[in-house]
């Protein structure tokens, strides 16, 4: 199977009449897009906005941000189950528009949306700052449930981002970057002498707003399964989680899964990357045991070497961290841990909530309660007075200047348990 | 030139050995003992220009004495530094030199720095305040201590920043701190774990901590007559959260009067937790908070009485430090208040 991504630099994006990439400009037509999101009659209106890297812009609440993507050739569309069909998708050829995001935005669905500073100390701790952000505002109809708020937002972002790149469909990308993966009986043979290692991707779905999608499915109460690298990367995986800013996996984590692109990137010469487990973070203790325990018997069903297994959220999937790689380990089969930490805004109390000492080789991505002060920004983009409310806010948390403190959990993943960031702790 | 006092034990002042521990605080000009090896590597920016010489046991059995004496001493001196020890695995020596150190810096507010083996008792408990090089078991280690111990005293007298552990060889003051790293956490998972398969050494970024386990208190025998209250992380508080709790790392709890009421309503209470879908919450808080299933159980004299008031905070990247001392705090309170058992509920 191979998956080239066609990259596409945008320099810039501007509002225009019609919708086109030209130059690393892409123009976007606010009336069409509108006209294609409200199509989702559940939105009373939408309004768009531009944010640029170095600019004096704040995002405040985002509650997902997206890689625009669209398919130039292969089976499927992208976002399969939203914006696609639920076709295979991972094959053929997927237009990208790198450094360049969507932000989605608007009324408040719960207490869990982010910002994202354009410029200042705050652009330091995320990507996202040095990308240029189409922010759709949606404003849903009077008394709709939060529930179907979420899945709303969530949508329309996902349609922008389809729509944006959309533009590109024909054109010379900047750059290709293409991606192989044999099927597991092929790998073997080709690579009989290379450690064998899968990824645990343990996503959270909860309920309650703390879901994850596969193929538009709510994969809330599966068994572990499996699932091929390259369909990741054209967007089987989306974020419909409304856990805290600084280590949810938003969507454009899960199509830029910086573990499985790395793992790829190393195959066949390093190592044999076999494939991608999703192990479901239950709220249950029972279910968390029967995700850790399946996802264990899958991995001796492929006869795996090592793995890497990274987390999503905090608190309660620490248990489910400590329980894959306990099991594992106690196959023989060697595990590398992804987390961030919790240690306080001093950094001296204990980071993590369930431990194991099986867990030896552990990567973090950063302390989420370190204390930040974001100095006043020109502009805001959504509602400022929400980050009052926010993971990582507080009542207090909006000074007389206009700055803003905050414990850095509440910046759109600042801390991203795939290690999309370059971030760690180290003690001192 | 910066002037640095030094303090050393009886031992190492060339007065006596354990015969002379009793030796009371002397004040010594210029540098003795490994205060000679010291200076010379100070580089000609700081010299020694007196030296503190005191029994161990004299410090140890006249503790504030004793350190009145010295601090003393070492205001008279005036210096821009105080520097002690090395102290290697003595326990009183350490003790004296983390205690003169650390008194020395809150009073003066001047650099301090010593230099001790990491079990030492000294290194336990004043590690997290003030710089202790690592030294080795015994004096030994010496020679490699001295010039780990001058550069890092030329950098706290000039007031430089001050490095990792690792970099500047000082005992680790437990905090963790966020850095930026040339290579994403992706990739350095990978690069581990291809260590880890090839058995080749590798660092881990985060050794586990070690948990306090908790034992559970007896089973209350007599429930019928027991005072119960409820104590919940969910956030659950008065509507317009009078205290101000955060939603995430909340550095307070409330509490709150209940003893009129049986029942909440998302009229009089909210959800103020942001890790959490607040949507089932807020229409009605006793789900987390469950005040309207006790009243039933007091009313049918399962329990002797509910307590008149809950105790609410919000566990959402919350601190273990911090959810610690509200343990501590509510704890005390519900002994105060003769309260037998609690019912704690999360979310």
């Amino acid at each position: 199977m191979k998956l080239t991504l066609n990259k596409f630099h945008v320099k810039d994006i501007q509002f225009a009449q019609a919708d086109s990439f030209e130059n690393g400009i892409l123009y976007v037509s606010k009336k069409k897009l509108a006209e294609y999101l409200m199509e989702d009659t559940n939105i009373e209106s939408v309004d768009f906005d531009i944010a640029r890297p170095g600019e004096s812009v704040r995002i405040i609440p985002i509650k997902d941000v997206i890689q625009p993507r669209y398919k130039q050739s292969g089976t499927g569309q992208i976002f399969p189950g939203f914006v696609g069909d639920v076709e295979t998708v991972g094959n053929g050829e997927t237009n990208v528009l790198e450094d360049c995001a969507v932000a989605t935005s608007g009324k408040i669905v719960a207490f869990q949306e982010g910002i994202i500073d354009m410029s200042g100390p705050g652009a330091e701790f995320n990507s996202f700052s040095k990308m240029n952000i189409l922010v759709p505002l949606i404003y849903p109809i009077e008394g709709l449930d939060k529930h179907t708020h979420e899945a709303t937002v969530r949508i329309a972002g996902l349609k922008t981002a389809a729509f944006m790149a959309k533009t590109t469909l024909g054109q010379e990308p900047d750059e290709k970057e293409a991606f192989e993966h044999e099927t597991i009986l092929e790998m073997a043979r080709k690579y009989p002498d290379l450690p064998k290692v899968v990824y645990v991707d343990m996503v959270q779905c909860q309920g309650l707003m703390h879901d994850t999608y596969v193929y538009g499915l709510n994969v809330k109460g599966i068994l572990s399964t499996m699932i091929g690298p390259l369909e990741v990367l054209d967007g089987a995986i989306i974020s419909g989680n409304c856990a805290a800013p600084g280590h949810k996996n938003a969507t454009i984590h899960h199509e830029n899964n910086p573990i499985i692109e790395s793992l790829l990137r190393r195959h066949g010469k390093e190592l044999c990357f076999v494939g991608v487990l999703l192990s479901n973070e239950s709220a249950m203790l029972k279910e968390k045991k029967r995700a850790a325990y399946y996802t264990s018997n899958l991995s001796s069903l492929l006869g795996v070497d090592g793995m890497i297994i990274s987390e999503e959220g905090g608190g309660n999937p620490e248990t489910d961290l400590m329980l894959n790689c306990k099991f594992h380990e106690k196959k023989g089969i060697k595990t590398v841990l992804v987390t961030d930490e919790y240690c306080g805004r001093d950094g001296a109390s204990q980071g993590l909530a369930d431990v194991t000492p099986e867990a030896d080789a552990v990567v973090t991505n950063g302390n989420g309660n370190q204390f930040v002060v974001l100095p006043k920004m020109d502009k805001v983009i959504g509602d400022v007075e929400t980050v009052r409310i926010i993971t990582g806010g507080n009542a207090d948390s909006i000074g007389e200047d206009g700055s803003l403190s905050v414990e850095i959990a509440a910046i759109m993943g600042s801390c991203c348990e795939m290690g999309y960031e370059h971030m760690m702790t180290r003690l001192r | 030139m910066k002037k640095i006092v030094h303090y050393i034990n009886q031992f190492y002042g060339q007065i006596g050995a354990e015969e002379a521990a009793g030796q009371k605080p002397l004040l010594r000009e210029g540098p003795v003992g490994p205060g000679i090896g010291l200076s010379a590597l100070l580089g000609g920016q700081a010299e020694i220009t007196a030296t503190v010489i005191c029994g161990d046991n004299y410090f140890a059995d006249n503790q504030s004495e004793a350190l009145g004496e010295i601090l003393a001493m070492i205001e008279e001196m005036g210096p821009d530094m105080v520097i002690a020890g090395p102290g290697f695995n003595a326990g009183r020596y350490g003790l004296a030199c983390g205690t003169i150190c650390d008194e020395v810096k809150k009073r003066f507010s001047i650099p301090v720095l010593t230099a001790l083996y990491p079990e030492n008792p000294g290194a336990e408990m004043f590690h997290s305040r003030i710089y202790i090089v690592e030294t080795g078991i015994s004096a030994g280690s010496m020679r490699k201590t001295l010039p780990v111990m001058a550069s890092l005293a030329l950098k706290l007298l000039n007031g430089k920043e001050i490095g990792f552990p690792e970099e500047e060889g000082y005992i680790p003051q437990g905090f963790r701190v966020n850095v930026h790293t040339e290579k994403n956490g992706a990739e350095r998972g990978v690069d581990m774990l291809i260590k880890k398969l090839k058995g080749e050494p590798f660092v881990t970024e985060l050794p586990m901590p070690v948990f306090d386990r908790v034992k559970p208190a007896p089973a209350v025998k007599d429930m019928a007559h027991a005072r119960i209250a409820l104590v919940t992380s969910g956030g659950i508080v008065p509507q317009g959260n009078p205290d101000h709790i955060p939603s995430a790392n909340a550095g307070t709890f409330g509490i709150y009067d209940i003893s009129e009421c049986d029942d909440l309503t998302g009229q009089d209470y909210m959800t103020v937790h942001g890790g959490y879908d607040p949507v089932y919450a807020t229409e009605d808080p006793d789900r987390v908070l469950p005040l309207d299933a006790v009243r039933e159980i007091e009313k049918e004299g399962g329990i002797g009485e509910l307590f008149g008031r809950y105790y609410s905070t919000v566990g959402n990247t919350t601190a273990v430090s911090s959810a610690k001392k509200f343990a501590e705090e509510i704890a005390q309170d519900l002994l105060r208040n003769n309260v037998q058992a609690v019912i704690l509920t999360s979310n």
